[in-house]
């Protein structure tokens, strides 16, 4: 049927490879809060490593390195043979429903596909005045070491900062042609945030049909929440700004 | 004598062919953009500039809900006689109307309406401006003390060698702080810097007290300024070597900010002229007026700052964008010295940020490096070491810190902000910080004096950048001279970002001056010589680590 090669089948089980294969070899550093100071606490501590090494499934293992920090820490680097296996087969990718994308692949995606900036209007809504989570969305400084959309050279940003009225927020999404509203909410009490969520979404559907997308984020807002809130997407805790980048770029400029 | 050529205050070797005029026109045009914004901050105050003069003259405390007393009177004068006159004139005429035994009971009067509050004439305003002016005078005299007090405490201790390790603390509890900041000092590190909370400086007040729970920071207060201080003059005693501390007046309440510094003695303060305005869109005419204030401030107080300019590398591209940072730095110090600080305490920033995949990249990196430290030999600039290009190859990661380490002996950077390998991926592990100052210590050991030695070739690849990003520099002072610094900023000249002179927060808080403003703070640090008695200049430069 054809003259290809076949491929070797892939190994379904693997270990970790040194510098043979199937040889389990693994690096690994880390600190205790143990002293190395005296002889007897250094062999103590080389002890103490080895044991952690041991449970973590690196037999044999060889302390190749280990120096006090202070006079209450040591740090160590270990070399072992980890007796644990990886079976493919039972690997599972966790699927993100968009593709995760470069701030230049969002640019030129925006760019590409409407053709104009796209608007985000951003705010913090109710007596929520922490604009921690929406600055670290939206503010250029960003979060985690990634830049916020302002950063976005196709994405034009309106952060309204803390306690906007619902009403407000509905106006000013309109006045600015918004493709997309952004809220954060931190404080929860009585779960706050859960009410003022719906009461935006509700606002946003009362305000004609061709609302902009609703995306809510915070510590406490699960993503299983997104219909019963009537929104489009909940971000939860840790997103980071390319998450939502990516997100907006999927959901509102897809060719 | 000899010099010692390791030391603050070392002779800084000349190794470039830089062009004179053109170095002469830089400064000129940095001079013709930053005067109309002078002006600006002159004949405009600012509800926090208001603040820091209540804070100077000694209101403590925040009412029940947290809200400090400064904001609650000062907006208690602001809607019932304005600011435009300043909130001295009025505060200090209702506190001896009314008989009150400090600026505490007045403002809690003021906070539950019960004080109407007048712009007063006559006698009454003589009366008022005689008091608010004694109690600025003792205010300004705790930071003059201070500034003895760090001067004393070097004398004791040491004056640590050149370049100074910066390491950052930032766990968000103050009492978490303290003893990494000591573990830190006893590793090796002449500067701690806390890291305020994540949107800190969007905050339009300064929470109170010593705070345990923060975003990726710690709450910059006056209590926790206080903590670290004392727990600091304990650790450099103990090793014989004086530990500097550094905090952020930056945001919507520098002013406010700085005086706290100057009150609780910190060593230096990130303070930049355009950092709040481009990265966390606070109003521009706001920035310029608290930074012109909080400058002042600082000179009185000895504070070394240290500006931002690193952040633009972390948006634009380092090679294409490196003549904004020389137009940043030369801006940064005609604002720094029209407000009254020496060159000594101009921490001039800048970073090791070009993508290593370039070709030449360490070379392009020591041309940047020795164009500002040719450009400005009398300022202690610091070097921000890479995070664009850290990637999660932890072992690369400190290769390239390696290197930055390099760049920075070689060119006698006076500041070195440690990097660490696991740049962007959490905060450092003990053991990353304790690695990377095992990085510093070597480079510092092995090639310390490699500087004496490194004399590019006239005309050289390393000579030839120097002077093209010079001439972009003059390009571009000439450009924003033209049109105007608040319209280049809204043009996007800075960080890639606009930022219209209307928009961004803190506009509302900008009030103009009316005839007959007063404000005593000012006036006294206005005209530093007339209140500073014995304190010669050559004090200060010994004070912040130079030697004359």
């Amino acid at each position: 049927m054809t003259d290809q090669p076949q491929a070797a089948p892939e190994q379904r089980i693997v270990r970790p490879y040194g510098d043979t294969t199937g040889d389990g070899r693994v690096q690994v550093s880390f600190t205790l809060p143990i002293p190395f100071g005296t002889s007897g606490e250094r062999a103590r501590a080389e002890g103490a490593a080895l044991q952690l090494a041991a449970k973590m499934g690196l037999e044999p293992a060889m302390v190749v390195h280990a120096k006090g920090i202070g006079a209450d820490f040591t740090f160590f680097i270990v070399y072992g043979r980890v007796s644990h296996l990886v079976d493919l087969s039972e690997v599972v990718v966790a699927e993100r429903e968009f593709p995760l994308l470069s701030s230049a692949d969002v640019n030129l995606r925006i760019r590409s596909v409407l053709g104009r900036k796209l608007v985000v209007v951003g705010a913090c809504i109710g007596t929520d005045a922490h604009t921690v989570g929406i600055d670290a969305i939206l503010n250029v400084k960003g979060h985690a070491g990634e830049k916020g959309l302002e950063y976005y050279r196709e994405i034009r940003v309106v952060n309204l900062g803390s306690q906007v009225e619902v009403p407000e927020l509905v106006a000013r999404a309109t006045a600015e042609g918004a493709d997309a509203v952004l809220v954060s909410q931190v404080v929860t009490q009585r779960d706050a945030h859960i009410a003022n969520a719906r009461e935006m979404a509700r606002a946003f559907g009362a305000a004609g049909p061709r609302r902009p997308l609703l995306v809510v984020g915070g510590p406490r807002f699960d993503p299983a929440m997104t219909a019963s809130l009537g929104v489009d997407k909940v971000f939860g805790k840790g997103t980071t700004p390319s998450e939502v980048a990516s997100y907006l770029a999927y959901t509102l400029a897809s060719a | 004598m000899e010099a010692d050529n390791t030391g603050p205050g070392r002779a800084v070797a000349r190794r470039l062919n830089l062009d004179p005029a053109a170095v002469r026109e830089a400064r000129e045009l940095a001079s013709r953009a930053g005067q109309p914004i002078v002006d600006l901050a002159r004949t405009h105050t600012t509800v926090s500039v208001e603040r820091a003069v209540l804070r100077l003259a000694g209101l403590q405390g925040a009412d029940e809900d947290g809200m400090p007393w400064v904001n609650r009177l000062a907006d208690a004068v602001r809607r019932s006689a304005g600011l435009e006159h300043g909130v001295a004139l009025p505060a200090w005429d209702a506190l001896l109307a009314g008989n009150y035994p400090d600026l505490g009971a007045l403002a809690r009067d003021a906070a539950a309406g019960q004080v109407q509050f007048r712009i007063p004439g006559g006698a009454d305003a003589h009366a008022a401006r005689g008091a608010a002016t004694a109690a600025l005078a003792g205010g300004i005299a705790r930071i003059d003390a201070q500034r003895a007090a760090r001067e004393t405490m070097i004398a004791q201790t040491s004056q640590p060698r050149m370049p100074w390790i910066y390491l950052i603390v930032a766990t968000g509890d103050i009492y978490e702080d303290i003893p990494q900041a000591q573990a830190a000092a006893r590793e090796g590190a002449d500067i701690i810097a806390v890291i305020r909370s994540t949107g800190q400086s969007l905050l339009d007040y300064v929470p109170e007290g010593a705070t345990r729970e923060g975003f990726a920071g710690t709450y910059a207060t006056q209590e926790n300024f206080r903590l670290m201080r004392a727990a600091l003059d304990d650790v450099s005693r103990e090793l014989g070597r004086y530990v500097r501390l550094t905090n952020y007046a930056s945001g919507l309440c520098m002013p406010e900010i700085a005086s706290l510094a100057g009150l609780e003695r910190l060593d230096m303060m990130l303070n930049d002229c355009m950092y709040g305005i481009i990265f966390r869109d606070i109003n521009p005419r706001r920035t310029f007026i608290d930074q012109r204030f909080s400058r002042q401030i600082h000179a009185r107080a000895g504070i070394i700052i240290n500006t931002g300019e690193d952040n633009y590398l972390t948006t634009a591209d380092a090679v294409d964008a490196a003549h904004t940072v020389v137009v940043s730095q030369l801006l940064n110090e005609y604002f720094g010295k029209e407000a009254g600080l020496a060159d000594s305490q101009l921490g001039l920033g800048h970073a090791f940020e070009i993508n290593p995949g370039v070709p030449d990249s360490f070379v392009l990196e020591l041309a940047h490096a020795q164009l500002v430290r040719e450009l400005f030999p009398d300022a202690p600039l610091k070097y921000m070491p890479p995070t664009k290009h850290m990637t999660g190859n932890v072992f690369a990661g400190y290769l390239l810190d390696a290197f930055f380490n390099l760049a920075g002996v070689m060119t006698d950077q006076s500041i070195l902000l440690i990097g660490m390998m696991t740049e962007g991926i959490h905060t450092p592990f003990l053991a990353d910080r304790d690695l990377a100052l095992e990085n510093v210590r070597y480079v510092r050991e092995a090639a310390g004096r490699l500087g004496e030695s490194f004399q590019p070739v006239p005309g050289g690849f390393i000579d030839r950048r120097a002077n093209e990003v010079l001439g972009e520099a003059v390009r571009l002072l000439r450009r924003i001279s033209d049109e105007g610094l608040l319209e280049a900023i809204a043009d996007g000249t800075f960080g890639i970002t606009r930022r219209p002179a209307d928009g961004g927060r803190g506009l509302d808080g900008v009030i103009e001056r009316a005839e007959g403003y007063f404000n005593p703070a000012g006036d006294i640090l206005e005209n530093p010589q007339r209140n500073q008695p014995g304190d010669s200049p050559s004090a200060a430069l010994s004070e912040i680590g130079a030697q004359p």
